[in-house]
């Protein structure tokens, strides 16, 4: 039964530029227009944003505070991935460990990273390692969830397969459990590092000195430097996309290969 | 390698599985494992007496100072005050645009590259902006908690209208049911499975939201009770019970959701289990 | 004439679909469209039921051109058709839409009873066996009282057992309301059990080879001589042999 089109629905390339690219220019022509208009002295116009940012960058600072979060984020999420992974591996698999450990979870789960924060400097200091604490917690969580799922709905006919042909618990895990949640799992960390990102910014808003999430506060606490404000957002929205693009890409590889 | 009689016997370790008494027996196990993580806790502390980390008793008898002050109440009212209005009023945009945007492909490819760069932006980056424009007070947390809420929800929204199997909608066009009537008789009623497990997560992240913005941006609420705690004299076994209320209230906020995801006239779109 | 194909041709682009279709159903017929895979047989239907438009010729019925989907011509799915979040009552009803609500549920529990649902109005189609499901389609589809019913192989994701247990109350429906039906199906025997006339279609591009009056009455016999040597020069028309 065909949908009610008797053409194909490819859309031309041209439009997928030209739209977005002609919607984002009538954004910015509003944004300008209604700054123009209303004749604020803070918010900045489109242009002062591209002009402030291109002096940060001129002066390296922009580069260290973008290299500063990178290596935070990217700490936090490969120490989430180490400990995640395992443990929702451990929780999918044992009925049992999940029934114990997954209350603990829930509980602790829905409390904001950044309300770990007293906690944090209490074990960590003011230094680095807190805020890559809030980060692990916030990509702890959804990595550990998502392998748990995974696990728990590889479809039981492989298992059964699997024990069929004698396979013992351990090969069971490598040769039938990692493959079947692979995907899954490829797509969730994607997902988490998506989270962990968002939360690179909440971080970085208290007791740091450097980074972007740094650069939009004190932007504004130092002299209401509102150009650096949105200019520090869109960096984080760009930047956030592009690694977001990077995940797709090996998303991409992996499943192909996999299905 | 145990005998399977029947598929659906079947566990996720490919042996068969057992009688009713097992569920008896997670629920002993759930309460063990709470048990161990409280004792863990107290041993922590016991162990560790300079530590300014106070034991589980500590912070209940906080909890009841809190209560007792009346903050308790005056708090959680507060957080869910907030989160309550931003997160409505991100609903009542986000199904509209969502499903403008699974419907109309122009739309879609117009509005989409703009949504993929807002998203990844924090809410809370929005702080500075939202002080602008609100001041330090309730409307900006409501902003913030919108704002958080409001991609989430329409790109879901979007993403279940485009996965609506074809032939509904032409079988609804078969029975000459006008269009405006289409939205809600067929497209709603398609979409409200994965709208709700949607609505579940974004609530979760609303509520992960707000105490945040009240750790930076308000002088209420639980977020702000854990800073000010804090600052105002290291009163730690208040900021703990503050976490554990919010984690409390979280995970009520959590289960609710899951409620309205058991509703016959949605339980249809649901086929895998999804962790409790 | 009920329905009538007036030169229908069909193609997807450069890929020619449907040559020279020319056809016409009697009110009350039951009309068989049989053909191997791809040979347009399901396109053929859509453009009846409007939701295609050919690239020339027209399909007219009671002499009025089909230029969209309509409620006087319902098309039945499989099983997949049925909406998943109503429940039987509601599917039936789904069509009855601007009718008096008393009205509505006296029709609704009058097909009910008619396709053997009675005491599942309030189950989800997910606690339906298929078979059950392609009832409530049905029902559904007759309870707008439709001119034409178009089915487009109904039955292909049943089992074989439930499958011939449909085909007998498809027809015992069939009877009751007499509704002119076009259906389609790859499976020959189904052909030959249900049809009044069987339309052999051709490989791609789709013509009508033959056209074979099914002149049997019901309850049809699989074992008579003359069901046999109808069913096998439909095989042999499409060029297939009998034996495995």
């Amino acid at each position: 039964m065909s949908r009610p089109r008797s053409h194909s629905d490819d859309v031309s390339l041209l439009l997928r530029i030209a739209l977005p690219l002609a919607t984002a220019g009538i954004l910015l022509v509003i944004w300008a227009l209604a700054v123009r208009l209303t004749r604020t002295i803070i918010f900045p116009t489109p242009a002062s944003v591209l002009t402030a940012m291109g002096a940060l960058g001129k002066k390296a600072l922009l580069w260290h505070y973008v290299a500063d979060s990178l290596i935070r984020v990217f700490s936090g999420f490969t120490l989430a991935i180490v400990t995640g992974i395992p443990l929702g591996f451990t929780l999918g698999w044992s009925p049992g460990t999940a029934r114990a450990i997954n209350p603990l979870i829930q509980m602790l789960r829905p409390i904001s990273p950044l309300a770990w924060m007293p906690l944090a400097v209490i074990w960590f200091g003011v230094s680095n390692a807190a805020p890559i604490f809030l980060i692990y917690l916030a990509s702890f969580f959804p990595i550990v969830v998502t392998v748990m799922n995974g696990v728990r709905n590889v479809p039981p006919m492989y298992l059964q397969a699997g024990r069929n042909f004698g396979l013992t618990t351990p090969q069971l895990m490598t040769r039938i459990v990692m493959p079947a949640v692979l995907p899954r799992i490829v797509v969730g960390l994607r997902l988490a590092f998506g989270i962990a990102w968002v939360g690179l910014v909440a971080a970085e808003m208290i007791a740091v000195d450097s980074g972007l999430g740094y650069l939009i506060i004190d932007a504004r606490n130092a002299g209401k430097r509102y150009d650096l404000v949105v200019g520090g957002m869109l960096m984080i929205g760009v930047l956030g996309l592009l690694l977001d693009n990077v995940f797709r890409y090996v998303e991409r590889r992996v499943i192909s290969r996999a299905a | 390698m145990g005998r399977t009689p029947a598929v659906a016997a079947v566990r996720t370790d490919g042996r068969p599985r057992g009688a009713r008494r097992t569920r008896f027996r997670f629920r002993l196990l759930s309460g063990v494992g709470i048990g161990i993580g409280l004792l863990a806790w107290q041993l922590g502390v016991s162990l560790n007496p300079t530590s300014l980390i106070p034991g589980p008793l500590v912070v209940a008898r906080g909890i009841g100072e809190l209560a007792s002050r009346g903050l308790l109440v005056r708090y959680v009212v507060a957080s869910l005050f907030r989160v309550t209005w931003g997160y409505l009023s991100a609903l009542v945009v986000a199904i509209p645009l969502g499903m403008l945007l699974g419907v109309k492909r122009p739309a879609e490819l117009a509005l989409n590259p703009i949504l993929q760069i807002l998203r990844p932006i924090s809410p809370l980056a929005w702080i500075p902006i939202a002080i602008l424009w609100f001041g330090v007070g309730d409307v900006s947390a409501i902003f913030l908690i919108f704002l958080a809420s409001l991609l989430p929800l329409t790109t879901a929204t979007s993403n279940a209208v485009r996965n609506i199997d074809p032939v509904h909608f032409a079988a609804a066009r078969n029975f000459g049911v006008p269009a405006k009537q289409r939205v809600f008789d067929v497209l709603l009623l398609a979409i409200l499975p994965q709208l709700i497990v949607a609505m579940r997560i974004s609530l979760g992240v609303a509520w992960l939201v707000v105490v945040a913005a009240e750790m930076i941006a308000v002088n209420s609420g639980l977020g702000f009770l854990i800073v000010d705690a804090r600052n105002a004299g290291n009163r730690y076994d208040l900021v703990i019970a503050g976490m554990v209320l919010i984690g409390a209230i979280g995970l009520a906020l959590d289960l609710l959701m899951r409620r309205l995801e058991r509703l016959d006239s949605v339980r249809w779109g649901y086929v895998e289990e999804s962790a409790r | 004439m009920k329905v009538r194909f007036d030169d229908i041709n069909m193609s997807f682009g450069s890929v020619e679909v449907l040559r020279s279709i020319g056809l016409e159903v009697a009110q009350g017929e039951f009309l068989c469209i049989v053909g191997p895979s791809g040979c347009g047989k399901s396109t053929l239907l859509n453009i009846a039921g409007g939701f295609l438009a050919p690239t020339s010729g027209e399909v007219t019925i009671d002499d009025k051109p089909v230029t969209g989907p309509d409620r006087r011509r319902i098309f039945v799915f499989q099983e997949r058709g049925v909406f998943p979040w109503l429940t039987v009552e509601g599917n039936i009803g789904f069509g009855l839409f601007d009718i008096p609500e008393k009205k509505r549920r006296e029709r609704v529990a009058q097909y009910v009873q008619l396709v053997g649902l009675a005491g599942f109005e309030q189950s989800y189609p997910r606690e339906l066996s298929g078979g059950m499901k392609q009832r409530v389609e049905v029902a559904r589809a007759l309870a707008v009282d439709p001119d034409v019913l178009y089915l487009d192989e109904p039955f292909g994701a049943l089992d074989s057992i439930t499958r011939l247990q449909m085909r007998g109350e498809l027809l015992r429906i069939w009877r009751a309301e007499r509704k002119t039906v076009l259906f389609v199906t790859h499976d020959i025997e189904e052909s030959v059990q249900l049809a009044d006339r069987v339309v052999v279609m051709s490989a791609r591009p789709g013509c009508v080879r033959r056209v074979v009056t099914i002149d049997i009455p019901h309850p049809r016999d699989l074992s008579s001589p003359r069901y046999i040597e109808l069913r096998d020069s439909i095989f042999a028309e499409i060029g297939l042999a009998h034996k495995v």
